[in-house]
């Protein structure tokens, strides 16, 4: 079986199991949804300008649910030992990391989808025709923050207090990701042109390169036993 | 020895440079007496990115070799990070309220500091939180060799962030600062630098030294198990 196919494999694996159950799907998703809305209480939109705070409250709720998604993911890889058939598999460990991460990406992207538009409409706002641009700050960043956290998630669900371990770890290395994706969003948002934030595209994607590659590396240490 | 001796020598820099920095240093013009905080605050700060850099390495190595000295380095090097990084998180506002007017501001060095400070605490925390040694020690050997990766993207990140409000904190250092200060500095870095080297050598006999009882733990563990199964010889009381 090729690489690739096993890493398309084991994130297929993880999202049938999501839409099967659904349970933890639709509660990631209320929760997210529920952080824009008590933003939308906490601050006085008719005199703070969305564009000012609305990013940094998209991602506050993108990064929160996201943990929630991470630690979700290798809890139910835990439940029942399902992580010893993974390890017992004649499949290389990076590509059972890599599907991970794919499966993260695609279940956050789905969030995101969900949440942008209402947070359009919650915050009064249009995105008009910068959608493909919204698109790649939000898939370059929503990688960049799966990447670490699946490896932080190997190690932290396997520990006492895992479920405050993984954002303790995870939100000051995300740190970059957090500032590149808030500002690259405010600059979309705002029309501005695409070298005011291009940098921000880039420190995206060279973080992507960077984790990814350092966890490829290193997460079969994380699962060894 | 080499733990005696640099004792010795770290026991007689430090009022060595206490000297140096109250009676043989000038007061800054501006800044007046708080300046002489610079002595610790900068030090410190070397210090923090030595422990830091120790984590990285020693975690790395570890990775590869799987000798249990170099875990135990890679831990004592993240305390030694923690600690001397408090140090500078502590007097770093001590000496930016009557300067600058302010306890905190988002310049990117203090910022990067503190996120630097929150990584290798979580760090501590994940170790303390781990049931198993070795399981302990590869993990944490993954987080210290992430977190020392991030520290280029994050002071950058932090950097680019702030870059709309140019406020560029000149901290009295480079090419303005007085021979004597100069001087100050590198005997005090000299002090800090012997402090954190018996610091690290002592929680590295430490290390070593808890290993060993655990390791006589378990060798007593296994006779006594031993022990119990096989039966009494007769006319020995229990």
């Amino acid at each position: 079986m090729s690489y690739f196919r096993i890493v398309g494999l084991v994130a297929w694996k993880d999202l049938r199991t999501e839409m099967r159950s659904r349970e933890q799907a639709v509660s990631v998703l209320v929760f997210a949804l529920l952080i824009l809305v008590v933003f939308n209480f906490a601050f006085d939109f008719t005199i703070i300008d969305f564009r000012s705070l609305g990013p940094g409250i998209l991602w506050v709720a993108f990064l929160f649910s996201g943990v929630l998604a991470l630690n979700h993911s290798f809890r139910i890889e835990r439940e029942q030992d399902r992580i010893e058939g993974i390890l017992m598999a004649p499949i290389d460990r990076s590509a059972f990391y890599l599907g991970k991460v794919l499966a993260t990406v695609l279940f956050m992207a789905a969030v995101e989808a969900v949440l942008v538009p209402l947070a359009a409409i919650l915050f009064n706002q249009t995105l008009g025709g910068r959608l493909g641009l919204m698109f790649l700050a939000l898939v370059l960043n929503t990688i960049g923050f799966a990447a670490v956290g699946t490896l932080f998630a190997a190690v932290t669900t396997q520990t006492r207090r895992s479920e405050v371990l993984l954002p303790v770890l995870l939100f000051p290395a995300a740190v970059p990701i957090a500032l590149a994706a808030v500002r690259a969003t405010s600059h979309i948002l705002a029309g501005g042109p695409f070298v005011y934030y291009a940098h921000w595209i880039y420190l995206a994607a060279a973080y992507d390169l960077v984790f990814l590659a350092a966890s490829v590396l290193l997460f079969d240490y994380a699962l060894q036993d | 020895m080499l733990e005696r001796a640099l004792f010795a020598v770290t026991a007689g820099l430090v009022p060595a440079s206490l000297y140096m920095i109250f009676l043989v240093a000038p007061t800054e013009g501006k800044m007046g007496v708080v300046q002489r905080i610079f002595y610790f605050h900068v030090p410190s700060a070397f210090m923090a990115f030595l422990g830091v850099a120790v984590c990285a390495v020693a975690s790395a190595l570890y990775l590869y070799r799987k000798d249990r000295r170099f875990d135990i380095a890679a831990h004592a090097g993240a305390e030694l990070g923690v600690l001397f990084c408090s140090i500078v998180l502590i007097t770093g506002p001590i000496w930016a309220r009557p300067v600058w007017g302010v306890w905190w501001t988002g310049e990117v060095r203090l910022t990067s500091t503190l996120i630097l400070w929150l990584i290798y605490v979580g760090y501590l925390l994940l170790r303390q939180n781990a049931d198993d040694r070795d399981q302990a020690a590869r993990w944490a050997a993954i987080v210290g060799i992430v977190g020392a990766l991030d520290m280029p993207i994050i002071y950058k990140s932090v950097e680019w962030w702030r870059g709309l409000h140019p406020k560029v904190l000149k901290i009295s250092g480079g090419g303005g600062l007085d021979p004597v200060m100069e001087r100050t500095l590198l005997v005090c870095t000299v002090t800090m630098l012997g402090l954190f080297s018996c610091l690290f050598l002592e929680r590295f006999r430490l290390g070593r030294l808890r290993d060993e009882v655990e390791r006589l733990e378990a060798d007593a563990a296994r006779r006594e198990a031993r022990g119990s199964r096989s039966p009494q010889p007769a006319g020995v009381a229990p």
